[in-house]
């Protein structure tokens, strides 16, 4: 067995003859081991996937028993000129931007103030974290609690100051501002623990020598704290940015996509599709133009995570 | 200099800054708080305008989230929320397990044996869990419809193994690496089989790294809403799904069952965040960030 030592990286044989299976099993250990992983995330991820690429290219509808037919490109056509596409689209994009600059905002301060240890930060650091651990949906419900216009929270702290009830989740605005507000309440935490960590990697020997030159706040910030927490905040933007896509559950659950359509993501917009008008295969062909969205944000994700590690 | 472990700080900073971080904190707490709060409110004090801080507490809405009392008979029902508290347990602990137990050997033989091309089966990998669920739950509806999958304990279980073995590979896998292969070598020169040194040097040394993937998966799979809302049916239940049912009620939405609901859904979840905070960024990003 001592000959194994060279096979670390899987690829030569045993020098002992052990029987045939034995070789086999030392020379693909690495593929073997893999092997469930991959077996179990193709069926139930690439399958299916394949399987929705196919019907792309048909005409399908799963409450109706036609046939599917052959239909080209037919359904991609039909997203990219149909207007509603792009409405959801932009929509989208707004829900996006708004909550993951809410949550940079909001986390970085959370940092700042969470950066010196002071007597309770651990307790009051959970209190902080909490908000992320729970479900999105449970948001998403107590939110639209919070905001009704009579028993809410919300407009009975602005009854008080302005003397009206607000009903924000009744405009187009309020409402959108009610989801990106329940959103970066919920993820700004996200945000602080990774530019925590960032503040934390900045070496002190250099804010000591900047006390020295006695160096303005501002100063500081630009050319000691913010280079080393730079790589961490574009993680976060881009983490945040592939998440904030996904958005669903709060938003199924506050609005429902509404009022009319103020709210309505795309996600919403593709479950509507698939599961209330059950144009399936159009709504296939949606959500690869999704995919092709997430694969890139995710390779320039990693590509980041690569460039910190080479940093450190 | 660690964050977490600066305990001999703490004297400097002063309890100036302890009181404004309590206040901002309690600020940012408020919206679970109330929930908490109106946990333990009747009825007309969870509806009370204006808002009620201080009230007689009651634990009528815990009891009424197991069992309820028909109108106009005095027979207790059972509401189903046991059930599905059950469910949410059962499912998510088996299909944590399940994806730990796979992807402990899978992240061992990425960071170990990579295989030709092990960055782009990592990056295929890590998309599968970037992807939004929406892309994935249309095929899956109509594979589950044509196996007859779909309402049972087996389909949602496979679904969510494979929900969270991305996460749990990368995790693993990142724990794995910080080890070195030097003492796995000479265990190798020494004699060990390749079990041996699996399970005897390996694996006792990730167990901390194990443990926080498992708590991980579990929040994940624990709040997971859109597949439940799609694939579970009336027996396989999961609470996520349970609770945004109980919001189209007929009679106006209970919110201080629902705020009981949730408040029993979170405690397991912050317990183990607290115990967990050492390890939180880690797993929030996929142990991509370890620091």
């Amino acid at each position: 067995m001592a000959q194994q030592a060279s096979a670390t990286n899987g690829a030569p044989a045993p020098r002992r003859e052990e029987g045939f299976l034995a070789a086999f099993v030392a020379r693909r250990r690495g593929p073997l081991l893999v092997a469930p992983a991959i077996i179990v995330l193709f069926v139930m991820n690439i399958f299916p996937l394949m399987w929705s690429f196919g019907l792309s290219f048909y005409n399908y509808r799963a409450n109706r028993l036609r046939e599917p037919s052959f239909s080209w490109l037919r359904n991609y056509e039909k997203v990219l000129t149909d207007d509603t596409v792009w409405e959801r689209l932009q929509t989208t994009a707004q829900v996006v931007t708004f909550s993951v600059l809410g949550q940079l905002i909001v986390g970085f301060l959370l940092a700042l103030l969470f950066e010196k240890a002071f007597p309770g930060r651990r307790i009051l650091l959970m209190l902080v974290l909490a908000p992320m651990m729970l479900s999105m949906a449970a948001v998403g419900a107590f939110f639209k609690l919070f905001y009704d216009p009579t028993f809410g929270i919300v407009s009975q702290v602005s009854r008080l100051i302005t003397g009206e009830p607000l009903a924000l989740l009744n405009t187009q605005w309020g409402a959108m501002m009610g989801v990106v507000i329940a959103d970066v309440w919920m993820w700004s935490p996200f945000v602080m623990l990774l530019v925590l960590a960032g503040l934390v990697s900045v070496p002190k020997y250099l804010y000591e020598a900047a006390e020295i030159d006695r160096a303005s706040w501002w100063r500081r910030f630009r050319t000691i704290t913010f280079p080393y927490i730079r790589s961490l905040l574009l993680l976060a933007l881009l983490f945040r940015t592939i998440e904030a896509f996904k958005l669903f559950d709060t938003i199924y659950l506050m609005t429902e996509g509404g009022p009319g359509s103020a709210t309505e993501t795309i996600s919403i917009y593709v479950y509507r599709v698939a599961f209330q008008f059950f144009r399936t295969s159009q709504s296939s062909a949606l959500a690869y133009i999704l995919l092709f969205v997430v694969i890139v944000l995710t390779n320039l994700y990693l590509y980041m995570v690569h460039r910190r590690s080479q940093e450190t | 200099m660690s964050f977490w472990k600066s305990r001999r700080e703490i004297g400097k900073a002063g309890w100036g800054r302890t009181l404004f971080a309590g206040i901002v904190s309690l600020i940012y707490f408020f919206p679970v708080l109330w929930i908490i709060l109106t946990a333990f409110k009747t009825r007309p004090d969870a509806l009370a305008v204006p808002a009620k801080l201080f009230f007689t507490p009651t634990l009528d809405n815990f009891e009424r989230v197991f069992v309820r009392v028909a109108l106009g008979g005095t027979e207790a029902v059972d509401t189903g929320f046991g059930l599905f508290f059950f469910n949410s347990i059962f499912i998510a602990g088996v299909s944590v397990l399940a994806a730990l137990v796979i992807g402990i050997l899978a992240a061992y033989a990425f960071a170990r044996f990579p295989l030709r091309g092990n960055d782009t089966y990592l990056f295929i990998i890590l998309t599968t869990r970037m992807l939004p669920p929406i892309i994935v739950i249309i095929p899956i509806f109509l594979m589950f419809r044509v196996t007859g999958l779909s309402g049972s304990y087996l389909g949602i279980i496979l679904l969510y193994t494979a929900f969270n073995l991305p996460f749990s590979i990368w995790m693993l896998k990142s724990f794995f690496e910080e080890l070195s292969p030097e003492v796995e070598d000479a265990a190798r020169l020494d004699g060990s089989s390749e079990l041996k040194v699996f399970f005897k040097i390996c694996l006792p040394q990730i167990l901390p790294g194990i443990a926080a993937t498992l708590v991980f998966a579990l929040i994940l799979t624990w709040n997971e809403f859109l597949f439940a809302l799609m694939l579970t049916g009336t027996e396989t239940r999961t609470v996520p799904v349970a609770m945004a049912r109980a919001l189209g009620g007929e009679l106006g939405v209970d919110w201080g069952l629902l705020s009981a609901v949730e408040t029993l859904f979170i405690i397991p979840v912050v317990v183990v965040t607290f115990v967990l905070q050492n390890q939180l960024l880690r797993g929030v990003t996929f142990g991509t960030v370890k620091r």
